[in-house]
């Protein structure tokens, strides 16, 4: 990698992204994989990976993005790992399928990582300089410019440019431009966005004050420790950990509400000033207390933003109350009656683009050679940023060097479940990962992520050989030991001397037939074929998976067929839903903004109708009549 | 992409015609057609006989038999039609021998018309068209469709979506939450909302076979010794000024059926063989088959003449609700729950009136679930729930919820709402099987 100021020309490349991000990291990164020429302009080279809000990767939902993105050859997973203070898999009594990888990090360590790996990225140019506006001739994307005046050339761009677009900082009754804290706001791009036609909004986030953890009394709280045996994010293992950390649990007071409703009147979410929609899974303290006052307690994890770092992020009090009231309400809550705050909390608003105005590959529709990834397609959280940018990145690298656009969709994974309801319903609130989201939950785990994706991404091109190798050994031995399993079988006689109830209906079981039986495990069938020892804890896990959740696949699977045959029925790209007779003004004014490229698309906007869709299909067919006549 | 099914159904009513045709279509209806018939298959286009045969080489029926190629027929598919014999006892023995063919199945409500429509072979009006052809035929029929898609059917699978959504949306909590401050123990809500959906559903399926009959007709059987006046009746009852809603009465071997009207009624008139005790070895079958379709019937009218006893076959067949009915007061009073002369048409309003007030009774007034498809859907929401509430018990969460999504995905079929999976079949869905 070269690293360097940029000069008045300061190249020439096939992708340039914009934003040192997770969304930035990673497109930048899947770019240069593919093989473009790629350069990543960030103002700030140093802040490469920053985790700006809470110093964890993976969860619910989130675990099964960072495993897709790992599966694919990204970044996010391994860099995790090296940097990871504690790991938790998320429910963990619960079947496999809802199981959700999450790591607490070391924030500087991720950083550094991070970093690195961009670093002995070959292709890949870090630029450290502001873009603030992208340059256009006749209506054709031709590159960026940068705040020194610079002209970086490039077939495809990437804006990853999270809460900078006209970035607005509240902090109690103060507000001021800023892209996050210390940095100053992209308000000339947001205007260029603007002039382009892009539909825009606004949104808002908040984080927490941060305390000097050294001035936090830990000897009455909870403590929680990280699992014993930490279940990593990358599929390609092997890493050394960093010393691991404890978590603490305190919570909130009735004294602490009493605080925050005082204040209310101050505070930048509460006073009108703030027009943008937060999210409501990951509300203010100052909302949760409004809206749930029966509540008297509410949690807060407090944790460690490294091993050498005293700061503690307490994980449940975002806020925008004045800095002295923050203090107040910091002074109630168990084990920080003494605690310093390092920074006081602050909302943060930003602009954000409807990504209806977006195709399937984050490309702008009006102009898909300009791509979005990221927060500024309403998202939140790092994992969904880090997903998009994958994306982006992949399909920039398509767009820059040709070849077909890299789609996933529902079936895919949760990167074509995010991809999907982005561009075919928008936001109403920063857009956050769920496994509830998933209808084809069981068949997407994060277990079984590389199965779904490597082969894929060796067919796009995005694979190092090194996992490529890693990964075919490990399909060769799942595939001997899917082999025993379905070799391996007893009829209902025999089982019942292994002490195995099945039916008495004659059928000979096999392992993995056995394995679906909620009271059968790996174990328990090994002591009956000792064969099955010599099956490693991996393969065994995947068979034991499989047949969980056999009864349910073939249902699943049947669906998702459904659903890729209506995928299949194109819209005509430029069909006027508007002056299709018959349909609701409700509904054209919905098709109009979502313009789905797909009958599948459409039957996924909210309020569609079976009517409605019959006379798509026909409008589409007469259509397609006229344009061929 | 899975190369599609063949699908086949009845594609005429059922249980109303003389002729009864069956179709099949899509890409094994030649290979359907020759392991039916076992013999070559006849050139496209052009009426063939031949028997039609179950795997184990018996005989279901002797049927006229037509190919139409693809993109010359209906679906657009290749296409084969059997005629056969009306009854529900030869088509459904029919369906069953092409249900254990590889790669048919039967097919959906409307899918015979969608896959038309996909193929491009019918516009958009003229699917409607035809379904306004195939709606209600009596005014019941009429008020019930618009009761089931305009009303209370919508409103109640609303009632229940929106049980199964919050038992949804609780499970999902203790999923999706499970790193935050979970709320206490669900469990016990979701069951109940599960037992509520669950009684609900019962309820509704249970009112829904006579809601089903009002679609299909109610089967009235006559029955009586030879010369009791069953035919006189039929004919008088032909004769009234009654609207006869299917105008070619069909035959079948051994009993006659005659569509009316009643009072709004659907109702369709079995003129069976006389009930008695035959030598001859072939009436003696037809007297069988006439009996069971009796049975079968919703009603029945036993027909009487003269003071002789009736045959005992005849006093097996009788249930609460049927009529006796002396046939001949011009000739003489006798016993009976009325008295008429089916042969002046003497009495028989009033015969009319008590049958449409017994079978009104049946009709299921609240029932809602009118439509086969509905009721499956009903079934399969609740077999779904039955799971659910065992997962409740063992805590398996991912489960549950997908059981839950499930149940969601067949109560809003049920209404026409739009599932993931299941875009252009509602629209269709509103005809009768396989049309």
């Amino acid at each position: 990698m070269k690293h360097r100021r940029s000069t008045r020309a300061a190249g020439d490349f096939d992708v340039v992204v914009v934003g040192g991000g997770h969304a930035g990291v990673e497109a930048a990164h899947a770019a240069a994989r593919m093989g473009a020429r790629t350069a990543l302009v960030t103002h700030r080279a140093d802040r490469i990976g920053e985790m700006s809000c809470n110093p964890a990767i993976g969860g619910l939902g989130k675990g099964h993005l960072v495993r897709e993105i790992d599966a694919l050859d990204g970044l996010m997973g391994r860099v995790a790992d090296r940097a990871g203070i504690q790991f938790r898999l998320l429910n963990r009594s619960k079947g496999p399928a809802v199981r959700g990888p999450r790591a607490q990090c070391d924030r500087a360590l991720y950083r550094r990582n991070m970093q690195s790996e961009l670093h002995a990225a070959r292709r890949l140019t870090i630029v450290e300089d502001e873009v603030v506006d992208l340059e256009m001739r006749n209506g054709a994307l031709q590159g960026v410019l940068t705040g020194s005046g610079a002209h970086i050339a490039a077939r495809a761009v990437v804006l990853t440019t999270g809460t900078f677009l006209r970035g607005m900082v509240h902090i109690g009754d103060e507000s001021y431009p800023a892209g996050r804290q210390d940095d100053p706001a992209a308000l000339r791009l947001a205007e260029r966005l603007d002039a382009m036609g892009l539909p825009l909004g606004r949104l808002k986030t908040g984080t927490p004050p941060r305390l000097d953890g050294r001035t936090i009394d830990y000897s009455a709280l909870q403590e929680q420790p990280g699992d014993a045996e930490p279940v990593l994010f990358s599929f390609l293992g092997g890493t050394e950990l960093a010393p691991q950390r404890v978590c603490h649990i305190t919570g909130t007071t009735a004294r602490s509400h009493e605080v925050i409703r005082r204040n209310l009147g101050r505070s930048a979410l509460f006073s009108g000033r703030i027009r943008g929609v937060g999210p409501r899974y990951c509300p203010s303290i100052e909302d949760k207390v409004e809206r749930f006052s029966g509540k008297e307690s509410h949690q807060i994890f407090l944790e460690p933003e490294g091993v050498d770092d005293p700061t503690v992020y307490p994980n449940g009090i975002s806020t925008s109350l004045p800095a002295a009231a923050q203090a107040e309400v910091v002074a109630t809550i168990p084990g920080l009656e003494r605690a310093r705050i390092l920074r006081p909390g602050y909302a943060i608003e930003y602009d954000y683009v409807d990504p209806r105005a977006l195709n399937r590959s984050l490309g702008v529709r009006a102009l898909p050679s300009l791509f979005l990834a990221g927060q500024i397609n309403g998202t939140t959280g790092y994992e969904e940023a880090a997903a998009q940018g994958l994306i982006a990145g992949l399909n920039a690298a398509r767009v820059a060097m040709g070849g077909e656009s890299i789609r996933f969709d529902r079936a895919d994974g949760y990167l074509g479940v995010m991809v999907d309801d982005l561009v075919s319903r928008g936001v109403a609130e920063p857009y956050r990962m769920f496994t509830s989201r998933a209808e084809y939950r069981l068949i997407l785990r994060a277990d079984n992520a590389d199965r779904r994706l490597t082969p894929r991404g060796i067919e796009i091109g995005c694979i190092s050989e090194r996992r490529r190798t890693a990964f075919l050994q490990k399909m060769d031995r799942l595939e001997r030991g899917q082999g025993l399993a379905h070799s391996l079988a007893l009829s209902p006689a025999e089982a019942e001397r292994h002490g195995l109830h099945v039916n008495a209906d004659g059928k000979r079981r096999n392992v993995s037939d056995l394995l679906g039986l909620s009271d059968v495990d790996f174990d328990r069938l090994a002591a009956i074929w000792p064969e099955l020892g010599a099956i490693d804890g991996e393969i065994r896990a995947q068979i034991e998976n499989d047949a969980r959740y056999s009864g349910y696949v073939g249902r699943q699977l049947a669906a998702v067929a459904e659903m890729r045959r209506e995928e299949r029925c194109p819209l005509p790209e430029g069909i006027d839903f508007r002056r299709i007779s018959g349909l609701s003004a409700e509904l054209s004014g919905k098709l109009a903004a979502a313009r789905p490229s797909t009958l599948g698309e459409a039957a996924r906007i909210d309020g569609m109708t079976p009517a409605a869709l019959a006379l798509l299909l026909s409008a589409a067919r007469t259509d397609g009549k006229r344009r061929r006549a | 992409m899975t190369p599609r099914e063949t699908i086949f159904a009845p594609a005429s009513g059922h249980g109303r015609a003389g002729i009864s045709v069956i179709r099949i279509s899509g890409p094994e209806a030649d290979a359907a057609l020759s392991r039916l018939t076992g013999r070559k298959l006849p050139p496209q286009r052009q009426a063939a006989l031949r028997e039609l045969r179950d795997s184990d080489g018996g005989v279901l029926d002797q049927a006229l038999v037509l190919r139409f190629a693809a993109g010359a027929s209906y679906t657009g598919e290749p296409v084969v039609e059997l005629q056969c014999h009306g009854g529900r006892a030869v088509t459904g023995a029919v369906l069953a021998a092409l249900s254990e063919l590889p790669g048919c199945r039967l097919a959906e409500p409307g899918e015979f018309t969608r896959r038309a429509f996909e193929a491009g072979r019918m516009d958009l009006a003229e699917v409607e068209a035809l379904g306004d052809l195939l709606a209600a035929e009596t005014e019941l029929q009429r008020r019930q469709a618009i009761r089931g898609l305009g009303g209370s059917l919508q409103r109640q699978a609303e009632a229940w979506r929106r049980d199964l959504l919050r038992a949804a949306a609780l499970v999902e909590v203790t999923i999706d939450w499970a790193d935050e401050e979970v709320p206490e123990n669900v469990s016990p809500e979701v069951a109940g909302l599960l037992e509520n959906v669950e009684a609900g559903i019962d309820r509704e399926l249970a009112l829904s076979m006579g809601a089903e009959r009002l679609r299909t007709g109610f089967e009235v059987a006559v029955l009586g010794a030879p010369n009791s006046g069953k035919s006189t009746l039929i004919n008088n009852l032909a004769g009234r000024d009654m609207a006869i809603t299917s105008p070619l009465p069909g035959t079948t071997r051994d009993v006659l059926e005659l569509r009316y009207d009643l009072d709004g009624l659907p109702v369709v008139f079995l003129d069976t063989a006389g009930l008695r005790d035959a030598e001859d070895e072939i009436e003696h079958e037809g007297i069988s088959r006439a009996a069971a379709r009796a049975e079968a019937a919703e009603m029945r009218l036993f027909l009487r003449a003269s003071d002789a006893p009736p045959p005992e076959r005849e006093a097996a067949l009788w249930r609460p609700g049927d009529l006796r009915v002396w046939s001949k007061s011009d000739l003489g009073q006798g016993d009976g729950d009325i008295s008429i002369s089916a042969q002046t048409g003497d009495g028989l309003p009033e015969l009319i009136r008590l049958i449409a007030r017994e079978l009104a009774g049946r009709a299921g007034g609240d029932g809602l679930v009118s439509h086969a498809r509905q009721r499956r859907a009903l079934e399969s929401a609740r077999e779904a729930l039955v799971r659910a509430r065992i997962m409740v018990e063992t805590a398996e969460a991912e489960l549950l919820a997908e059981e839950l999504r499930g149940a969601t995905v067949d109560l809003e079929r049920l209404v026409g709402r739009i599932g993931v999976e299941d875009v252009l079949g509602e629209v269709f869905a509103t005809f009768c099987l396989g049309k």
